[in-house]
């Protein structure tokens, strides 16, 4: 697997673990000198999985990062400045202070949704974006994460299953590091794989080593090819483990000191560096060579960040609600023809089809073997029913209706033989 | 309660011009609303719990399918989260998604999706969420503790969202027309008692109502009625009623709770001097308290007399009969209340 890599993607993955874990270490001193409005949030030792799953995204692809998802965030083109500010609360934030952490997006440049903290939330909106961006032909990909706590939630099982009803191009990570705050993951599901969820969904799943940034890498861009050429979600369980508390304020002497001795031997950088060392793709120069970038390039973004000023206290009354063109020009970006969708020619196929019973029908139509309690047969439409249940509009689509019925009549008529 | 009738002016004038007028019930209104903006604009979709094959529960979505297709209309599962997450991750693509709650009072099961993520993007983050929620609701019609809601309230204390009741045929085709063409997250609340019950005239072209505009229904001079919804009719029945008694009452047609229109309401009761509140929300929280809070901070001396309410009783909608009638204002509370008013 890991020899499908180019020296370069190696390179790349390295040098974006690397700044990942500096900007938390940044972040760190921030919040030791009180810079840092609200908690402050790590995603030591996990940093393969943020930067290997959204390295496999293309430009154009979208993503929501959760709370430990930083690397994520700079794979995708958001620099430290952004996720300084945000954490310090500053003017010059993404949200000019109205919102921390990782809570901002870029709808127009960088295709990122803002979380909320409110865990699972994300899944059926990154669903609908998925579903967006197919019916507007953008064959894009939408990827999220949610923690192996996370993934308790109803939100979690309502998303995931539209998502697979609807064959969404969706992408989900899921971060398992043994921890939601005190709670070890067996207090929240008796799985020994959080994988094998994805069986209940009808969709696929891969189990990777979450500390193995190239193996993180390759599934996901295997699993985001797929999700791209209509297979559906999929579900990739990555196994790692929380190396410091949930947040700052939490020393988390509930975890078992060989537990974190286990994970800390197995730390994700220090493994693809000997990697890359062994297979010399990295030499001590070139090292040397990437952390100066990394330390030149994080001076002048926390300078920048230190010296952007607190929002003006006005602010706070702006904003509840878009006014309207002068505030945002909401367009759609078609790239398939719009003569397409009405009348429509549906990119996806929709199945209609009860086991043993045939397919259902429209609502216009005769029978329907789906709905056994409440629809009584007809001979037909009439043209006035079929008149006003197109919204009182007549002509066209009238003929796109019989056509439609025609089509369903015979399965319709086996499917009630088959019920005898 | 209301008769079937509506009262002439349903706040267009152009509707008593037009020639290529049609009676139309309020379910059909809604209907049309939704099939002329999804012919308008390919932006618009629908996603709801049988919308698709089965036309919607009270049939509102019935023919979109067939002239739509299945991107356009979504049969979903049962999660309401789901729609209301997926709509608004459509939404910052540049969709326009209307979402159809079956019945309004599952609205809360999305309660977070709507008042954390839907609501606050636009505040927080810069991201608009065109997307209107609508759905029957209301009492009336026996349907017990589960499917009489009328959860506006809930929604009117979320800053971000706009919030719509409509109360005839007109206003509800104009308001969500409007709504599908905001750019921000709009509830539309439909009346279920007023679906097949109140039909009214509706002019041949496209038109839209203002969100944010309430309309006077009937001018008076004694006291203000404000309502919205079904109770509007019954408030239009009470007015008849006090007029026989000399009582002339100005009734006003709130129409859009969020952002209310305080302009039209400080006008009427500037002119009156009274203002008794009608709504089928329960008592407390409800837009009357609200109300009286305006007009304590900006009418307060012009008011000759104590704020009253006609509301639902403080407790879950029953379902008997004889208790749901006992729980719901009607004609007689209204008109009662208002000549207690109007002794003052
Ligand atoms: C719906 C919800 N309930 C509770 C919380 C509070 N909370 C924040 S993070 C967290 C633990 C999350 O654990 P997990 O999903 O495993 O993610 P991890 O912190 O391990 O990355 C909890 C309980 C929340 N944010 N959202
Ligand atoms: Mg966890």
């Amino acid at each position: 697997m890991k020899k499908d890599l180019t020296r370069q993607q190696h390179l790349d993955l390295y040098y974006y673990m690397r700044l990942n874990r500096a900007v938390e270490d940044t972040m760190v001193k921030l919040f030791r000198q009180n810079k840092i409005v609200g908690g402050l949030y790590s995603s030591l030792g996990q940093e393969a999985i943020s930067v290997g799953t959204s390295y496999a995204l293309q430009k154009k692809d979208w993503l929501a990062p959760m709370i430990r998802n930083i690397g994520a965030l700079l794979v995708k083109g958001v620099k430290p400045r952004d996720i300084f500010m945000q954490h310090m609360a500053k003017y010059d934030s993404p949200t000019k202070g109205k919102d921390g952490t990782s809570h901002f997006g870029d709808l127009d440049d960088l295709h990122i949704v803002s979380p909320i903290s409110m865990l699972g939330d994300l899944i059926p909106v990154m669903a609908g974006v998925a579903i967006a961006g197919r019916y507007l032909g953008q064959k894009i990909v939408a990827m999220t994460w949610i923690g192996d706590g996370g993934s308790s939630t109803g939100v979690f099982h309502e998303g995931l299953n539209f998502a697979a009803v609807q064959k969404a191009p969706f992408v989900l990570i899921l971060e398992n590091n043994l921890w939601a705050y005190s709670t070890p993951v067996r207090k929240q599901v008796p799985l020994e794989n959080l994988a094998d969820r994805a069986k209940a969904y009808g969709i696929d799943s891969y189990i990777v080593d979450g500390n193995d940034v190239a193996a993180v890498y390759s599934t996901t861009k295997e699993a985001v090819e797929r999700a791209r050429a209509g297979e559906g979600p999929i579900l990739i369980e990555a196994k790692t483990f929380r190396r410091l508390g949930h947040a700052q304020h939490d020393p988390a002497e509930y975890v078992p000191k060989e537990m974190r001795a286990y994970w800390e031997a197995r730390d994700p950088i220090a493994l693809h560096e000997k990697f890359l060392l062994s297979e010399k793709l990295l030499d001590a120069k070139s090292k040397k060579d990437i952390e100066d970038k990394i330390n030149t390039l994080l001076a002048t973004e926390r300078d920048f960040a230190e010296n952007s000023p607190m929002p003006p206290a006005e602010l706070a009354e702006t904003g509840v609600y878009c006014t309207g063109e002068e505030c945002h020009k909401i367009r759609a970006k078609w790239e398939r023809p719009i003569s397409e969708v009405t009348p429509p020619k549906s990119s996806v196929q929709a199945v209609w089809t009860v086991p043993g019973f045939g397919s259902g029908k429209s609502s216009g139509g005769v029978n329907a073997p789906i709905h056994f309690g409440d629809t009584q047969p007809s001979t037909g439409i009439s043209a006035s029913e079929a008149k006003s249940s197109n919204g009182g509009k007549p002509a066209a689509k009238v003929a796109a209706k019989t056509a439609a019925k025609k089509t369903v009549k015979t399965a319709a008529s086996a499917s009630r033989k088959a019920r005898r | 309660m209301a008769d079937g009738k509506t009262n002439g002016t349903n706040g267009a004038k152009t509707s008593e011009a037009a020639t290529a007028e049609a009676q139309v019930t309020f379910l059909e209104a809604i209907k049309q609303a939704m099939f002329e903006e999804m012919e308008r604009d390919p932006s618009v979709v629908l996603l709801g719990e049988d919308v698709g094959v089965y036309g919607g529960a009270f049939k509102t979505s019935e023919g979109l399918l067939e002239r739509f297709g299945w991107e356009r209309v979504i049969d979903t599962p049962i999660s309401e989260s789901a729609i209301i997450g997926a709509a608004c991750g459509m939404s910052y693509l540049g969709l326009r998604p209307i979402c159809e709650m079956q019945f309004i009072d599952f609205i809360v099961c999305a309660f977070n999706q709507i008042t954390n993520f839907v609501a606050k993007g636009h505040y927080l983050w810069n991201a608009p969420a065109p997307m209107v929620i609508r759905g029957p609701s209301g009492g009336g019609v026996h349907g017990g503790p589960f499917h009489s809601a009328n959860p506006e309230m809930y929604f009117v204390h979320t800053p971000g969202l706009k919030v719509i009741y409509p109360s005839t045929p007109y206003d509800a085709k104009g308001l969500l027309k409007a709504a599908v063409r905001d750019n921000n997250p709009v509830l539309f609340f439909e009346h279920k008692f007023l679906y097949r019950r109140i039909k009214g005239e509706i002019p041949a072209g496209d038109y839209t109502v203002p969100i944010g505009k309430a309309v006077v229904r009937r001018e008076g001079k004694h006291l203000t009625i404000l309502s919205y919804a079904a109770m509007m009719h019954t408030s239009l029945e009470a007015a008849e009623a006090l007029a026989k008694e000399g009582i002339e009452a100005e009734v006003i047609d709130l129409r859009t709770l969020l952002p209310l229109d305080e302009e039209t309401i400080l006008n009427s009761v500037r002119k009156t001097n009274k203002c008794l509140v009608v709504h089928e929300d329960t008592k407390t929280g409800g837009i009357a308290g609200e109300i009286a809070a305006l007009l304590c901070e900006k009418a307060f001396s012009d008011l000759d007399g104590p704020l009253l309410r006609v509301t639902s009783l403080d407790t879950p909608v029953p379902y008997a009969p004889t208790l749901e009638e006992y729980f719901l204002p009607n004609a007689k509370k209204v008109f009662a209340a208002a000549k207690e008013l109007a002794r003052y």
